[in-house]
């Protein structure tokens, strides 16, 4: 037998497996790398506004701009018609000073895109936890315990699953963000960020649970779930340590996927005016921003809508990558195994 | 055998819904276990024999309480476990165990074997991690597994392993009875053997308590002292494992021990071999009468219209049958 020779390799774990795979899709890994550095440069807005020396969030209509030693004021006045408008800079193309132009206000976009990738993000990753977390326990909950609790759980998810996910999400935040939500133990401020956090959280939470409640069905019937409680395993462990492990795959496939569909709700929200409130900025505001200067200064809103398109684009890459690291059905084979 | 049973069944009876009640079906009934009694004695193994949906697999997971069961009772250590909540069954469980069918189905792929097999020794033991891991270690040594296994998962193994890391997971809190629910059934010929006789040396060695759930009448003669044989969820014939084979009393018995492969090719030609006509009736419209009446080659008007009931006749056979063939 080959045991002899093999018994002390040390055994990799589904984990690890699933790691040497994705390690080698190379177009995921790419992917990653690409959204790393999206997030690290989003990280420094604080860092790139100080250097610029520029204030993102207020309104510089009368500030001035040194291009080529000429000092230009950002906010040009026309040259057409009556000569009453002012079209701020187009882009300098030169970091550190109006990269990308000016917008309305007179603010430099490209610090202004930095924060709002910041906030973009915050708002994506925040209530991708908040919907995780949420559908897990409504998941694992109504499959595991089945009955009552399951009849409740889904017919609440039927009632959210029935709206339209825009429609709602534009409904509670028309609702809340100019007055806040109150409950006693969470309060949340009108404009705070944390409004389009939670009801973005809460808007997707059925699509997530459906599949897990749906998994965790299957797994209560499977036979290693029968052989741990005729072991005499309490269910809290059966739950944790048999059903938990086998969904969390299905979990970790969702994470990117839905950091992507958030990041764009986020978006539609903000450029709605009803997410992300002034004079804070996320890359939907920014595109709102930019709506009205599209044939004069495109890159006001292009930008954006570019660094919008590539974190999707990136994650819906990794998440697919992802996916296929992690099915232990799928066909690819690993060399040296 | 005059001792007090480990488990009894009296009436035990499983009935399944299955459909939906919104479509022209409408709900159906399932009747999985008819009325099934049986004794189980300390020390001894009982084998239940029957074709695939005959209700033995059923049965089993009835005794252990995996599952809920419609009627009848079940005592276990003469302590009434008929209606008990999977919550009080789970200190019981120590003492009453389960080896499943499926070895590939039956271990969860996320664990490594050291937590596979340690689960029973810390939900019910408290022990130190050292002890917990000396035990993991002996029990995979007593299976017949190498100890430098611990730390794999089960896709590592091959059946018979996994059914050995299923066995070591039974037998971990020394139980006194083990419901082995057709163990070799998914497994080679040579590996069936192996697991046969590890199971008949942890007999001997840890004084278990064997119910032995096959479809396989020549493991089953193996390893049983007593065998119980059932036709569409009810018992038919009862008795010691040499008094069946030598002389089945009833057709059904008959039948199943005629189509054994007999190795001697002199006796096989001897031997007479009863094929039964039809299928099984479905366990949710059973027949009328004795249920196994219209595959009898023996059925009268009576077997159609009476159900005969589990009798004992001499010495510890039983048998439900109106005219048994060794009365």
């Amino acid at each position: 037998m080959t045991d002899a020779v093999a018994s002390h390799r040390v055994s990799r774990g589904p984990w690890a497996t699933a790691l040497r795979r994705l390690s080698r899709d190379k177009a995921a890994m790419v992917c990653l790398a690409v959204f790393i550095l999206i997030v690290i440069v989003s990280l420094l807005a604080p860092a790139y506004a100080s250097w610029a020396n520029t204030d993102p969030f207020r309104s510089t209509l009368d500030a001035t701009v040194m291009i080529d030693g000429q000092e230009i004021p950002v906010m040009e006045q026309s040259t057409e018609g009556l000569g009453l408008g002012y079209t701020p800079i187009g882009p300098t193309w030169e970091l550190g000073n109006y990269f990308l132009g000016a917008d309305n206000q007179g603010r430099d976009v490209m610090a202004r895109l930095l924060y709002g990738g910041r906030n973009s993000l915050l708002i994506a990753g925040a209530s991708t936890v908040i919907t995780i977390l949420l559908a897990t326990v409504i998941g694992l909950a109504a499959g595991f315990f089945g009955g009552v609790t399951d009849t409740i759980l889904s017919r609440i998810l039927d009632v959210l699953w029935a709206f339209p996910v825009y429609l709602l999400a534009i409904s509670l935040s028309i609702v809340l963000i100019a007055h806040g939500i109150d409950l006693g133990v969470i309060t949340l401020e009108a404009g705070s960020l944390w409004l389009p956090i939670f009801i973005i959280g809460i808007v997707y939470i059925p699509y997530i649970a459906r599949p897990i409640r749906g998994q965790v069905l299957a797994l209560r019937r499977s036979e290693f779930v029968l052989a741990a409680i005729g072991l005499g395993v309490p269910e809290h462990r059966i739950l944790l340590r048999d059903i938990l492990p086998n969904v969390s795959t299905t979990l970790i496939v969702f994470v990117p996927l839905m950091l992507a569909i958030n990041m764009l709700t986020e978006s539609a929200l903000s450029f709605l005016s009803i997410g992300v409130q002034p004079p804070d900025a996320s890359w939907g505001t920014i595109i709102q921003d930019g709506q009205g200067l599209l044939y004069t200064r495109p890159w006001v809103a292009l930008a954006p809508g570019l660094a919008i398109a590539l974190t999707v684009l990136v994650l819906n890459v990794l998440g697919d990558g992802l996916r296929d690291a992690l099915d232990p059905r799928s066909k690819i084979r690993l060399g040296g195994d | 055998m005059t001792a007090a049973p480990l488990l009894e069944a009296r009436n035990v009876t499983k009935q399944f819904v299955i459909g939906n009640r919104f479509t022209a079906q409408g709900l159906r009934t399932v009747h999985a276990v008819d009325a099934v009694s049986l004794k189980i004695m300390p020390g001894e193994t009982v084998g239940l024999v029957g074709e695939s949906g005959c209700g033995k697999s059923t049965l089993g997971r009835c005794m252990t309480r995996l599952y809920d069961i419609t009627g009848g009772e079940l005592y276990f250590e003469g302590v009434d476990i008929t209606t008990k909540t999977l919550r009080q069954m789970r200190p019981l469980r120590q003492r009453m165990q389960m080896v499943f069918q499926d070895p590939y189905a039956s271990l969860n792929p996320r664990r490594r074997i050291r937590d596979l097999i340690a689960e029973p020794l810390r939900v019910h033991l408290r022990l130190s991690e050292t002890e917990v891991r000396d035990r993991v270690r002996q029990l995979l040594d007593v299976v017949g597994l190498s100890p430098d296994h611990m730390d794999r998962f089960p896709h590592e193994f091959s059946g018979g392993q996994r059914q050995r890391i299923g066995i070591a997971r039974a037998i971990a809190l020394e139980p006194s009875l083990i419901v082995a629910d057709e163990p070799v059934s998914a497994l080679d010929v040579s590996v069936q053997a192996q697991i046969v006789n590890l199971l008949a040396d942890l007999q001997e060695r840890l004084n278990l308590t064997y119910v032995f759930i096959a479809h396989d009448l020549s493991v089953v003669r193996q390893v049983s002292t007593r065998i119980a044989v059932m036709y569409l969820g009810s018992i038919v014939e009862l008795g010691s494992a040499n008094d069946i084979f030598a002389k089945p009393s009833h057709p059904y018995t008959q039948a199943l021990i005629s189509a054994v492969p007999q190795p001697d090719l002199k006796k096989a030609g001897e031997r007479k071999r009863i094929v039964l006509t039809g299928d099984v009736p479905s366990p949710i419209n059973p027949p009328q009468g004795c249920r196994f009446h219209p595959r009898c080659p023996f059925a009268t008007d009576k077997c159609r219209e009476e159900r005969p009931v589990l009798t004992e006749m001499a010495g510890t056979r039983s048998v439900a049958c109106h005219y048994p063939l060794t009365a």
